[in-house]
């Protein structure tokens, strides 16, 4: 898996299909030899270190490991809200590192969808608002059509003016999912979507989560610690001690 | 799909975004600052945007002539026949106070003597050279212009005047020695804008009448007017020539030089008034930058949110300044709305003193509000808004990540900045705005340097050991204080500043108001009687001696001017401050005793002995020797008449003026003064139902005047009183905006101080070991505010009492004991609250919602 992600080329590949079509899978997220080292005191820490990754459109790849293995720090590596020491990260064909702050909340608001354990909804807003949110950043005058539309497929038609602190656990992720989804990303990252809620639900969340996922064709690339959860996905990146050991 | 939306769409989504915020509570407390001090500026500037449209419209009749000259003692002829010999058209006036008594026909009637004192205005032919009197037949009615002034044997007055003697048109009036026949209702004169604040109402007589009612005796009190009007080029000249005769207590007013003169009182007010309403404007401020903190606490991760999902720094900065922006126009609109309804009342309670019909006023104080709205709310509220862009989008992964912290001191100088200028410009002195500028951030300054300090030593390691070995709730208390020692120090400095200011607004404004206007005791004296001539002496202590009513001590009273200290000619511009000035201007009331009076004391020095020789030394006053400087041993000279004499201050003595008795600031022994020309003064209490004594009494003696100080103080104390009120309501923004500070500051630390009880109770503390912990911490916080909070209230309440009423106020007991515990009970109230709110909620959801 790694020797064949070394040798996928920057852009884009041609492969051919059994009908001999040719078939343009573009890779949606690429990084290179991505290593992080922060300061401890007087020594240096190494939390990841030459990691090589790359994935293509309507891949689902979860990157397990164990706590502090530095899957997080990749993650948010991987979305541009981290600064990686070496290496490099391209999304959608643009070199992040090349890109100040403000261009990478741009490509984040146009390509990439977040999930967190966290939820991370905005409390003095309604569901339907929290779904609008990235859409209105955007300048979009039919949020409030498409948010609507993206919560009643999450199944929280009913909820629409509720705010977070009066949905349970699995319905504010069911929220976060929703605004996730409703810019149709062309990359879904997710920490640890089910970390904070209990079996039934968190089995409810990833069901849903798969099944965007194949109807919107999003790349995806989860955080995980749960084995059983990273195998329903295409291919499993494992971490330890900062290195791809699989 | 479009990635840079439109100028439209992000204004519509910081609308979006005010209506969320504003629903979720997040705005209400800037906004009611904002509202508070914007109502509270424009109330004040509407107000005297009409005061001042109103003395713009009058300009023109203003003084009732293009010059005119001011005397307190006759002028001498040659310089009115100098008015007309210069080509210019002249008048004369005299004006001086007077009891008007009803006449006989109201008398019999069966209503009692009434008595009033008034403001008589003896009017020569051809006055007032310009402008017009108006009359009317009856109160209420309209009136018209009077082609002259008041015939010989007839008085116009007041409506005042007609309501308080019971003296309407056709009925008579008693004045001094004379009866007269009220003709007309006075309704406007000129230079009535320069008596905006006067206390007397008005009667005006012809010239020609006031030598027969026999008031003007050596001794009374009398102002001498001069008018003159004309070419300008004449007049020019004619000033010219005059200015070089003037004397002492003599001076020339134009208009150009006299309305400033006039308008000085209503000025002072004006920026009394302007001064506490921007004090309601930095405090609000205060409340601003507070409420901007939390809002900005609670935004970060949304912020940060909003980041991941694609906002830009710029963006999330245009938005947030934008949406603050819309509420600030809002509140500013809202706040000049209740400042136009503000100013009505405040017009409305001085109505009385006003005297003149206001026009509406203009639109641009609104402007002025909207100016210091924008100014607090980009001043206090942009700084903390600017941490928001920087919020690192990491912040959704890891809480810790947060903005870059910019030092208060930094990101408020520009807040700092504009309000010193906005205070400049309030109080039009430069030295003064940043006086009170610097004053208040130098006392938010010290009393978080306090806090700090007091905090630190309280929580540090020995203190702490040996509180905390006693119970673990203690300990914990005191390590929390150590821990927030910053924070709270901020909390307790707002809490304290919040404090001072609602306590300086309840009880020392209470006791200056009292002080201000103590009332006399009950047997303390009620009538004055002035200008008794030594010949009448006699017949005045038998008279006294007749109606059964005990005869008072009669005081020998000379005028005197001061013309040199210590050899040193005197000029009122080497006295700093208007009341020494006043002072050393004026003439004085010389009186002379063998002995000390009974109700006065001696506080330094010693009194003349008795003895043969003419002793050169004179007994002054304290206050008034602290006030000029004087000291023991100074030599006075002072000019009586054409004559002078020079002694020194050999003895000070102590006064208390609110006794209502005689006093004098300068007394000297007889053998000095006695061969002076003197008038006598006596003070007497004179019993309810007596009145009609004073009647006997002025029938008797036409020329003495019989002040009934009962009345004047009332008359006073109710000009007092409408001023008070105009002010307090004025206070009333003040106040609102120190109790928005305090509430501010504290919730400020709420949000931190519910997760960390959260975390206790999840690792196992008790309910009573949570709340004893922050009861500590309250508890410390409380009295250190409180404390704070009572010596910086007594202390600027001193400030206030010898700077700006110019008396002595002892600190008030009941402030010594409310504020700390009001300080207490702030924070033990606030320590409950916020104890009942972590307690009732789960840990779990606590928790939940912050992170």
């Amino acid at each position: 898996m790694l020797g064949a992600a070394k040798a996928v080329p920057a852009a884009a590949m041609a492969t051919m299909d059994a009908n001999q079509r040719m078939i343009e899978t573009t890779t949606v997220l690429e990084a290179r030899g991505i290593g992080k080292t922060v300061k401890s005191g007087d020594r240096d820490l190494v939390i990841l270190r030459d990691i090589d990754l790359a994935v293509t459109q309507g891949d689902a790849v979860a990157v397990i490991g164990a706590s502090g293995s530095g899957k997080s720090t990749l993650l948010a590596i991987l979305a541009g809200l981290d600064q990686p020491s070496t290496g490099q990260v391209r999304i959608d064909g643009a070199d992040l590192s090349a890109l100040d702050e403000d261009a990478r909340a741009e490509l984040r608001g146009r390509a990439v969808g977040f999930v967190f354990q966290s939820f991370q909804l905005l409390p003095a807003l309604t569901a339907l608002e929290n779904v609008m949110l990235p859409l209105e950043i955007a300048g979009d005058p039919a949020a409030e059509d498409a948010a609507r539309a993206m919560l009643e497929r999450v199944g929280l038609a009913e909820r629409l003016q509720h705010y977070p602190k009066h949905l349970s656990g699995g319905e504010q992720q069911r929220v976060a999912l929703a605004r996730a989804f409703v810019v149709r990303p062309k990359l879904l990252l997710a920490d640890e979507p089910t970390g904070s809620l209990d079996a039934e639900s968190g089995a409810g969340v990833i069901q849903l989560i798969f099944d965007l996922n194949r109807e919107s064709g999003t790349t995806l690339v989860m955080v995980t610690h749960d084995e059983s959860l990273a195998q329903r996905c295409k291919r499993i990146v494992r971490l330890a001690a900062g290195r791809i050991v699989a | 799909m479009e990635r840079s939306p439109s100028t439209s769409a992000r204004l519509r989504l910081a609308l979006r975004m005010l209506a969320r915020d504003w629903r979720a509570g997040e705005l209400r407390v800037l906004a009611a600052a904002l509202v508070v001090a914007v109502a509270s500026v424009t109330s004040v500037a509407f107000f005297a945007d009409r005061v001042s449209q109103a003395l713009v419209r009058d300009a023109h009749q203003l003084l009732g002539a293009d010059l005119v000259m001011v005397s307190d003692h006759a002028w001498d002829p040659v310089m009115r026949k100098a008015i007309v010999e210069h080509g210019l058209r002249d008048a004369e006036a005299w004006n001086f106070i007077s009891m008007v008594r009803a006449g006989d026909a109201q008398q019999a009637q069966g209503e009692g003597p009434r008595n009033q004192l008034a403001g008589v205005k003896a009017v020569s032919a051809g006055y007032p050279l310009r402008g017009r009197l108006r009359t009317a037949p009856k109160p209420g009615a309209p009136d018209a212009p009077a082609a002259e002034g008041p015939a010989r044997g007839t008085v116009w007055i007041e409506e005042r005047l007609v309501s308080a003697l019971g003296a309407p048109v056709g009925t008579r009036v008693r004045v001094g020695r004379s009866t007269f026949t009220v003709a007309a209702v006075l309704t406007l004169e000129p230079e009535r804008s320069a008596s905006f604040f006067n206390i007397a109402p008005r009667l005006m007589m012809n010239l020609d009448d006031v030598a027969a009612t026999g008031l003007i005796q050596p001794g009374s009190r009398v102002r001498y007017y001069l008018y003159a009007a004309g070419a300008r080029p004449a007049l020019a000249e004619f000033e010219a020539w005059a200015k070089k005769r003037l004397g002492r207590g003599q001076r020339i007013d134009t208009l150009e030089d006299g309305r400033p003169r006039v308008r000085e009182s209503i000025d002072r007010a004006q920026r009394f008034l302007g001064l506490t309403a921007l004090l309601a404007a930095v405090l609000a401020g205060v409340a601003v930058a507070l409420g901007t903190r939390r809002f900005v606490e609670r935004h970060l991760d949304g912020c940060a949110v909003m980041r991941c999902l694609g906002a830009g720094q710029g963006q999330l900065l245009a938005l947030y300044a934008t949406e603050f922006t819309l509420l600030g126009l809002a509140a500013c609109a809202l706040g000049s709305a209740l400042g136009f309804a503000a100013q009505g009342v405040i017009a409305g309670t001085l109505a009385d003193l006003l005297r003149a019909e206001l026009p509406p006023p203009t639109l641009w104080p609104a402007l002025r509000g909207f100016l210091v709205g924008m100014v607090l709310l980009l001043g206090f509220a942009l700084p903390p808004l600017v941490q928001l862009k920087n919020v690192p989008a990491l912040r959704v992964m890891r809480r810790e990540a947060g903005a870059p912290k910019v030092s208060a001191a930094a990101s408020y100088a520009l807040g700092l900045g504009l309000l010193a200028i906005l205070l400049v410009w309030q109080a039009g002195d430069v030295e003064l705005g940043l006086t009170i500028v610097g004053g208040f951030a130098g006392a938010v300054l010290l009393y978080a340097l306090i806090a700090w300090g007091a905090l630190g030593l309280l929580s540090s390691g020995a203190i702490a050991r040996r509180l905390g070995a006693r119970s673990p709730a203690l300990r914990y208390g005191l390590a929390n204080l150590r821990r927030h020692t910053r924070a709270n120090a901020v909390q307790v400095a707002s809490l304290a500043l919040g404090l001072t200011a609602v306590l300086l607004l309840s009880f020392t404004r209470n006791d200056l108001v009292d002080a201000w206007r103590r009332a006399a005791p009950p047997d303390a004296p009620n009538r004055f009687v002035l200008g008794i001539q030594p010949d009448q002496l006699e017949a005045v202590k038998a008279f006294f001696a007749e109606q059964g009513i005990a005869v008072p001590d009669l005081y020998p009273m000379v005028r005197g001017r001061l013309t040199a200290v210590n050899g040193v000619a005197v000029d009122g511009k080497d006295y700093a401050g208007e009341r020494a000035k006043r002072l050393v201007e004026r003439a004085f009331n010389l009186s002379y005793a063998q002995t000390l009076p009974s109700h006065n004391q001696l506080a330094a020095g010693r009194w003349w002995p008795r003895g043969q020789g003419v002793p050169r030394e004179l007994s002054v006053e304290e206050g008034i020797a602290r006030t000029l400087g004087w000291k023991l041993g100074d030599a006075l000279t002072f000019s009586v008449g054409s004559d002078s004499f020079t002694a020194r201050i050999t003895s000070l003595r102590r006064l208390r003026w609110d006794s209502m008795k005689v006093n004098f600031f300068v007394m000297a022994p007889p053998q000095l003064l006695s061969n002076y020309a003197a008038s006598f003064v006596t003070a007497f209490h004179l019993a309810e139902g007596r009145e009609v004594a004073m009647n006997a009494l002025a029938a008797q003696f036409p020329n003495l005047t019989v002040v009934d100080v009962g009345a004047a103080v009332r008359q006073a104390q109710a000009v007092i009183d409408q001023l008070i009120t105009a002010v307090q309501f004025v206070f009333l923004f003040a106040l609102g905006a120190g109790v928005l500070v305090l509430y501010s500051a504290l919730v400020a630390t709420e949000d931190e101080r519910r997760r960390e009880a959260a975390l206790m109770r999840v690792v196992g503390a008790s309910r009573r070991h949570v709340t004893g912990s922050q009861r500590v911490e309250f508890l410390a916080m409380g009295v250190l505010a409180g404390a704070l909070a009572t010596a910086g209230a007594a202390a600027l309440g001193q400030l206030l009492a010898r700077r700006v009423f110019e008396l002595d106020l002892p600190p008030s007991a009941m402030l010594l004991v409310v504020g700390p515990l009001a300080g207490l009970a702030l924070l033990s109230l606030n320590a409950w609250l916020s104890s009942r709110k972590v307690l009732r909620a789960s840990p779990a959801l606590t928790l939940r919602e912050e992170t």
